[in-house]
């Protein structure tokens, strides 16, 4: 068990400097004219003489060496200095801190439903195998994984806020909105939910989780018919097993089979795949954000993109790396300490 | 035809999905093939949907323009040449990226020691960014437009092939028959294009058929966010993109725009059924060990 993490962890920083080279060769490509912007708000690059234009081609070193560049530039990311946002008209590191509580938020939510309904559906459909709940069960997996994110949320979009009015768009109303940001409204936590509950302010919950349920219907959609095939298929595979056709020989009631001995066990690829998932959601975010006009992380990274703003778009990238690294090693180790089988093997 | 061919056809056709899947295929292959006929082309570049009218507001379905119109351009005429659009994008990223995957993933797993240590390294470091995100990044880069969403679908599309192919030469390199080929001085090359491959190809096959799907939802997301097609092109997520506009804007007015919605995201929905139901079927009739 400990070589194994040890081995994980001393891969960790050979991914992150080839994640690193993968970001900073397409930062070069594009030439240091161009990435100027990602270092001086592009409102004074105008203004400046092509002298002072030169002194900060300078100071930034787009005339060293590439490998000088290199160094430079993993020194200032470092330390945090991510260069200038156009999209957020504020340095990278303040866009990325602003937006990022409203993506944890619907990230984190997301995963409750997305877990217990997709878990629940897989073990009803792989204990009634054959019957007509499994083939509804199946069909929804196979239906619900051909969706688009996209056109599902477009759906919900259209349903829940054009026709009922139920759950609008965005991250809150314009007034809780002003609320959220007067001074008597503290901040403990930067999660609006949490806060609002934690300042006593009712109704600010209220309205943050009304704006939070839409999206996060459409991230759980996906993942549902993912969730529940992985479910079916690993609890197929454990009510075969010796240990189930014993316990139910010795005369086990059906529901403690399946609680107690098989459920258990079906769980072991799921966490694998589960925790997969809680990441794979915070890039599913991307879309979702754009589908209801919120602001976070993900339509912050989007909107970089269609604008062009190489800093923000390159900051982005380094962070979801960062999760997705993370994620996976945490992910491994649980899953050696869940399985025996694998970390003596 | 050989006995062991039919019979898998035979068992193909008794699953209805696979069946609902193949017909699904042949009708969109059909739609793709004839989009000349239903939908002649108005201008040199067949695939930028006409203009129907200089009003950009959302128009309802119409006997002359049966899916309605949406910022002044044609659904129907997008949808049907949106499908050639879709294939497109599916066929040439998926055999692109499964020949490169095919291509890593072999040398890797038949030739082992350090080669393979970092092939699969650079491997780890390629998956260690979020598709989507990837996807996003490089096409910005690359500087927009259906061509530039395919490469960077293609260079972050061949991990897990290679993964895979890797696996399964693992496990074959060791069988007698591939030892045999080597002990009679086959060269490298010959025994992994006739030996190796032909024994561990059919995963590849079906797992490429399963992701066709989810690389067209990519594609179609990023020209959602405005990063893929160009305006106008016709495309099912640049149709779609149109109608979130008007959606966002639209509260209490009930239904006004399904059609903006409801007709490529159809198209959409039943061409990723289509490929999904295919990968399925082929997975259960020929490697009945994954079936799930």
């Amino acid at each position: 068990m400990v070589a194994y993490v040890i081995r994980r962890f001393l891969l960790l920083p050979l991914i992150l400097f080839g994640i690193s080279l993968i970001v900073f060769g397409m930062i070069q490509s594009l030439g240091s004219d161009r990435l100027l912007a990602a270092y001086v708000n592009p409102g004074l690059l105008d203004k400046l003489t092509p002298n002072q234009l030169e002194k900060i081609k300078e100071k930034y070193g787009l005339k060293d060496p590439m490998v000088v560049r290199y160094v430079k530039w993993l020194k200032n990311t470092l330390s945090g200095d991510l260069g200038w946002s156009v999209v957020g008209k504020e340095p990278v590191k303040d866009a990325i801190l602003n937006r990022l509580p409203w993506t944890v938020e619907l990230a984190l939510y997301s995963i409750i439903p997305v877990v217990f309904v997709g878990v629940w559906l897989g073990i009803i459909a792989a204990v009634n195998r054959d019957k007509f709940v499994d083939h509804f069960v199946r069909i929804f997996a196979v239906v619900g994984w051909s969706f688009p994110d996209f056109v599902f949320g477009l759906l919900v979009l259209m349903i829940f806020y054009s026709v009922l009015g139920w759950f609008p768009p965005g991250n809150l109303s314009f007034w809780a909105d002003t609320v959220v940001k007067s001074p008597e409204f503290r901040r403990f936590t930067s999660l609006v939910t949490l806060d609002a509950l934690l300042n006593g302010r009712f109704d600010v919950f209220v309205d943050a989780l009304l704006h939070l349920i839409a999206p996060i219907l459409t991230l759980s959609w996906l993942w549902w018919a993912y969730l529940l095939r992985i479910t079916r298929s690993s609890m197929l595979e454990v009510l075969t097993k010796e240990y189930i056709r014993t316990a139910r020989a010795k005369g086990l009631a059906e529901n403690v089979v399946i609680n107690k001995h098989a459920r258990k066990n079906a769980m072991i690829p799921v966490i694998t795949v589960g925790g997969g998932m809680v990441i794979q959601l915070f890039a599913g975010t991307v879309i979702v954000e754009m589908v209801f006009n919120r602001t976070g992380m993900g339509s912050f990274t989007a909107t970089a993109a269609t604008q062009l703003d190489y800093a923000s778009i390159m900051a982005s990238t380094l962070f979801y790396s960062l999760i997705l690294v993370i994620g996976n090693l945490v992910i491994d180790i649980l899953y050696a300490a869940v399985d025996p089988r694998i970390r003596f093997s | 035809m050989r006995t062991e061919t039919k019979r898998m056809i035979k068992r193909l056709m008794r699953n209805p999905s696979a069946v609902l899947g193949f017909s699904l295929l042949i009708f969109f292959t059909i739609i793709a093939i004839i989009a000349p006929i239903i939908c002649p082309p108005q201008s040199y570049d067949p695939y930028m949907i006409p203009i129907a009218t200089w009003d950009k507001t959302p128009q309802p379905p119409t006997a002359e323009h049966p899916f309605g119109v949406i910022d002044g351009r044609d659904i129907f005429y997008g949808v049907i040449w949106g499908t050639r659009t879709a294939f497109k994008v599916g066929l040439i990223v998926t055999l692109t990226s499964t020949v490169i995957g095919l291509l890593i993933g072999s040398v890797a797993g038949y030739f082992g020691g350090w080669l393979d240590e970092i092939l699969m390294r650079i491997t780890d470091i390629f998956l260690s960014i979020p598709y989507i995100l990837a996807a996003i990044v490089v096409t910005a880069f690359l500087g927009m437009g259906l061509n530039k969403v395919m490469i960077s679908l293609i260079t972050f599309g061949w991990m897990a092939t290679a993964r895979l192919i890797r696996g399964n030469i693992l496990q074959v390199r060791e069988e007698q028959y591939v030892l045999a080929a080597r002990a009679l001085g086959v060269s490298d090359y010959l025994v992994i294009l006739k030996h190796v491959l032909p024994n561990t190809i059919f995963p590849v096959i079906i797992q490429a058929t399963m992701r066709i799907g989810s690389l067209v939802i990519t594609a179609a997301a990023l020209s959602f966010l405005g990063l893929g097609a160009p305006v106008g092109y016709a495309d099912w997520g640049s149709l779609l993109n149109f109608a979130r506009n008007w959606l966002l804007g639209a509260s209490g007015e009930a239904f006004k725009y399904w059609y903006a919605i409801v007709y490529p995201g159809t198209a959409m929905v039943l061409f990723v059924l289509a490929w999904n139901l295919v990968g399925d079927a082929l997975r259960d009739v020929f490697d009945p060990r994954l079936r799930g």
